[in-house]
């Protein structure tokens, strides 16, 4: 290896001091963020009532943690979530690659697809509740109504955007449409089917505690309710930041997958 | 014997909302065994048409199509096809790009393997066989999606404008060396192009098809005093420049 030139290094230098001030800047606007939290609650600029503070939302913790299975709470949240995730990934490729096979079919089901996909959701929860029951299998449900009518019609919109030529180079080389489909959509849509399973790991759990606010005994989304029923606002302050957590680390998660694939496929359509 | 390919009176017209639009009319010309020929004509004169119905992948509505005799559909013979771009698949290596066609027709048997082998070995790209297809150069991308083809072993290569997503430094290499692998391989090949130059310099004929509706305006074959012809060579040849402004005498004979 050539050494750096003093400009080269100096540029990198640079960088890396740039870097390191986001970070550390990020990290400041969080604790400063605590900071005046935990103060104006103990010189009473706010109630600590109605807005806690960052201790007692920490001693929550701990008798949650120790009286009402907290851990269970989150257990369950996050295994609905990853129930609805996984299933509607399942099915909104079976659903695009039908409708990809069956243009007919698509033209047909297009305007009930925009229709379902436009509709707000949350909407359907209540009904889902009174038609299924208050159970876990309807919570997951509720988690995939939320995400599936937007990932079909991504994947099917990526499917139709294949370049027509790589899709004649198929039938070139004596390929059906059973080829085409192996051969260049699905593996061509990898990248798309990450970043829609990027945005449907969020949705999935929006679903999830919507459907736990109304019809669930267990769940961060229950415990939120709960917790807003017997005043307890430093419980509800806790869920919704356990919530938090636990929607960044299912997206790096997902996202960390991303990296990880599209680089070792490279995948791309130029 | 038959010709390789021959096409009679071969019409088809493009159904659309606003209308009917007539692509070919009556197209008859025919390509004989080790030849390489090309067709020239304005743009959206249908030329791609025509090599779409020599593939298969269209139905002429009037005339047909025959290899050596035998009607299109029925014919034995494969025909290879090369697109304007390589269209490599950048989630496969080279030696599975290559090997797309086989797999495809479940044709992968130790000749056809071996004979694939042999083509990357003697092109220059069996080093590169486990790389993937961003890391070659634009030529090499050519030559391998030239392999790809081969390695179905067609009796007639069909070319559409493959060298014009090239840059013209690279497209005057690369159809050098497409041209030479060809004749080394023995292949019979239909070049589209709007390029005359490149028609004149690679092929043993050239036809000009009019403006659309496409028919055969008329047939040149091309000869050189020289004695040992390269695309390259061609180009500097002393007919060229005659056969050049004969070409575009025929191709501006409408306006």
């Amino acid at each position: 290896m050539i050494p750096d030139s003093s400009a080269q290094q100096s540029f990198l230098r640079k960088h890396k001091k740039r870097q390191q001030f986001i970070r550390l800047m990020r990290l400041a606007v969080f604790l400063v963020f605590l900071l005046l939290w935990e103060v104006s609650a103990r010189l009473g600029f706010i109630d600590s009532f109605i807005f806690g503070s960052p201790g007692q939302v920490y001693l929550a913790f701990r008798t949650l943690l120790l009286t009402n299975h907290l851990l269970s709470h989150i257990g369950i949240t996050v295994f609905e979530t990853l129930a609805s995730f996984f299933l509607v990934v399942v099915f909104s490729l079976f659903f695009s690659v039908l409708l990809w096979l069956c243009p007919r079919l698509a033209a047909i089901l297009e305007p009930y697809l925009v229709v379902l996909n436009s509709l707000p959701k949350s909407a359907l929860a209540p009904l889902l509740i009174v038609w299924l029951g208050a159970s876990y299998k309807t919570i997951i449900l509720a988690g995939i109504s939320v995400a599936i009518f937007g990932s079909i019609l991504n994947l099917y919109t990526s499917f139709t955007e294949i370049d027509p030529d790589s899709l004649k180079l198929i039938r070139t080389l004596g390929g059906k449409r059973k080829d085409e489909l192996l051969r260049v959509a699905l593996p061509s849509s990898v990248p798309y089917l990450l970043s829609v399973m990027k945005v449907n790991i969020g949705l999935c759990l929006v679903g999830v505690v919507i459907g736990e606010f109304i019809g669930a005994r267990q769940g961060l989304g229950f415990l939120i309710i709960y917790s807003s029923q017997i005043f307890k606002l430093d419980w509800m302050i806790l869920s919704i930041i356990l919530l938090c957590i636990i929607a960044m680390i299912l997206y790096q998660a997902v996202s960390l997958v991303e990296k990880r694939v599209v680089h070792t496929c490279g995948a791309d359509r130029s | 014997m038959p010709a390789l390919l021959e096409l009679d009176h071969v019409g088809l017209s493009y159904h659309t909302l606003s209308g009917e639009i007539q692509a070919l009319s009556q197209i008859s010309f025919s390509v004989q065994e080790g030849e390489f020929v090309s067709l020239v004509g304005p743009s959206g004169c249908g030329k791609s048409t025509v090599l779409n119905l020599i593939a298969g992948l269209l139905i002429p509505e009037q005339g047909q199509i025959t290899m050596q005799g035998l009607p299109r559909e029925h014919s034995v013979l494969s025909v290879g096809y090369m697109l304007q771009k390589d269209h490599l698949f950048e989630w496969l290596t080279i030696y599975e790009n290559v090997l797309l066609g086989l797999e495809i027709q479940k044709r992968k048997t130790k000749e056809s393997l071996s004979h694939v082998d042999r083509l990357l070995q003697e092109y220059g790209l069996w080093n590169f066989r486990f790389s993937h297809p961003s890391q070659l150069s634009g030529g090499m991308r050519q030559r391998a999606a030239l392999i790809r083809t081969l390695a179905l072993e067609p009796a007639l290569l069909l070319l559409d404008e493959p060298f014009s997503a090239l840059d013209y430094q690279t497209r005057l290499s690369v159809s050098d060396d497409i041209w030479k692998i060809l004749r080394k391989e023995g292949k019979t090949a239909l070049l589209v192009t709007h390029d005359i130059s490149e028609a004149i310099s690679m092929s043993d004929r050239v036809i000009i098809l009019s403006k659309a509706p496409a028919c055969v305006r008329c047939e040149i074959p091309v000869f050189t005093v020289l004695t040992d012809r390269t695309p390259m060579q061609m180009r500097n040849a002393p007919e060229f420049k005659q056969y050049f402004q004969q070409i575009w005498k025929e191709l501006n004979h409408d306006t």
